[in-house]
């Protein structure tokens, strides 16, 4: 939580545009939360396809356990996923899903980058 | 001759790019994740049962002829359940069937397959029938092992079961052609695909 706070006092205080060219209408913040990469990568994964392990998530994204489980805890604390963790035999099996929070967040997210295409061919 | 100072704020085109590039890359992990959802778990059930009927069917037959006749016919029909599966699925889950991930893995299965193909009708002609077995488990594991090489680990694990199995066929005796045909084809794609369709979205 404290990163939406943190990424949306950033937002306002630093556009990512350059002053004269901001034009007439504001463009949206990215909500920096899932801009990070790793984050992003997890959100679009999950929104394809549902529960995937950490393992199906970490050969996906060819990340490194140490950064996949920093990140999906970020996600998972703003609520955007939820992580279930259960026993199959004696093998644990961590398993992520979206949440409505993280789907509309991706929604968000991609109509804000849509908008900066948009804004910017009109600028360019 | 001193350059002027560059400016560090970014530049339309650059936003632009950047957020160009950010759209392809989550079309690109949804794509990938989605291949994951391609492979049809209770397709795979199906053509596991029309397998083990049709291998049942088979070890009934009078003549060696006859005998793959059985088999192929099963595999046309398994052929059209595992399609109809991979149709359900990507409607199920809104990816595209003409240009999605279901599409690669079908187009990836094609080259193995037509290879089987080709082999089967060489090994009739010269009546070597007690291969078709092995060639058959070999090719259709490495089609899996292939198609399914960007999925979730269950399906190229199926695969090299499957390629396992035709090793053992090419080995053994004749007599355990249609058992292994069997297990493979039946046992092995029921299992699995029970597996996939529980954990990976039908």
């Amino acid at each position: 939580m404290a990163d939406r706070s943190r990424a949306a006092r950033s937002g306002q205080s630093k556009s990512p545009l350059p002053a004269g060219r901001r034009g007439p209408a504001k463009l949206p913040d990215l909500d920096r939360l899932i801009h990070e990469r790793i984050r992003l990568g997890i959100v679009s994964a999950l929104a394809a396809n549902e529960p995937l392990s950490f393992a199906d998530l970490k050969r996906l994204l060819e990340a490194t356990d140490g950064n996949l489980s920093v990140h999906a805890r970020k996600l998972e604390e703003a609520g955007y996923i939820a992580c279930v963790k259960r026993f199959e035999g004696r093998v644990p099996r961590t398993e992520f899903r979206l949440t409505r929070m993280g789907r509309d967040a991706l929604t968000r997210y991609l109509s804000h980058l849509d908008a900066l295409v948009r804004w910017a061919r009109k600028g360019s | 001759m001193p350059h002027p100072p560059r400016s560090t704020r970014p530049e339309p085109d650059d936003l632009k790019e950047k957020a160009i590039e950010s759209i392809r890359f989550i079309r690109g992990t949804m794509e990938r994740a989605g291949s994951f959802t391609a492979v049809p778990g209770w397709g795979g059930v199906a053509m596991g049962v029309v397998a083990l009927i049709g291998g049942w069917i088979a070890s009934r037959a009078p003549n060696p002829h006859a005998w793959m006749r059985d088999w192929l016919a099963s595999a046309a029909v398994a052929f059209i359940f595992g399609c109809l599966g991979i149709a359900w699925k990507s409607l199920r889950v809104e990816t595209p069937l003409i240009r999605g991930p279901a599409l690669r893995f079908l187009l990836t299965l094609a080259a193995p397959l037509a290879a089987g193909a080709v082999l089967t009708v060489t090994l009739a002609r010269t009546g070597r029938y007690d291969l078709l077995p092995g060639v058959w488990l070999l090719l259709y594991g490495t089609a899996v092992a292939t198609g399914g090489a960007s999925s979730v680990r269950i399906v190229p694990i199926l695969g090299v079961c499957l390629m396992l199995l035709g090793v053992v066929a090419l080995a053994a005796p004749a007599s355990w052609g249609n058992p292994l045909l069997m297990l493979g084809f039946g046992v092995l794609q029921i299992g699995f695909g029970l597996t996939i369709a529980r954990r990976h979205g039908g």
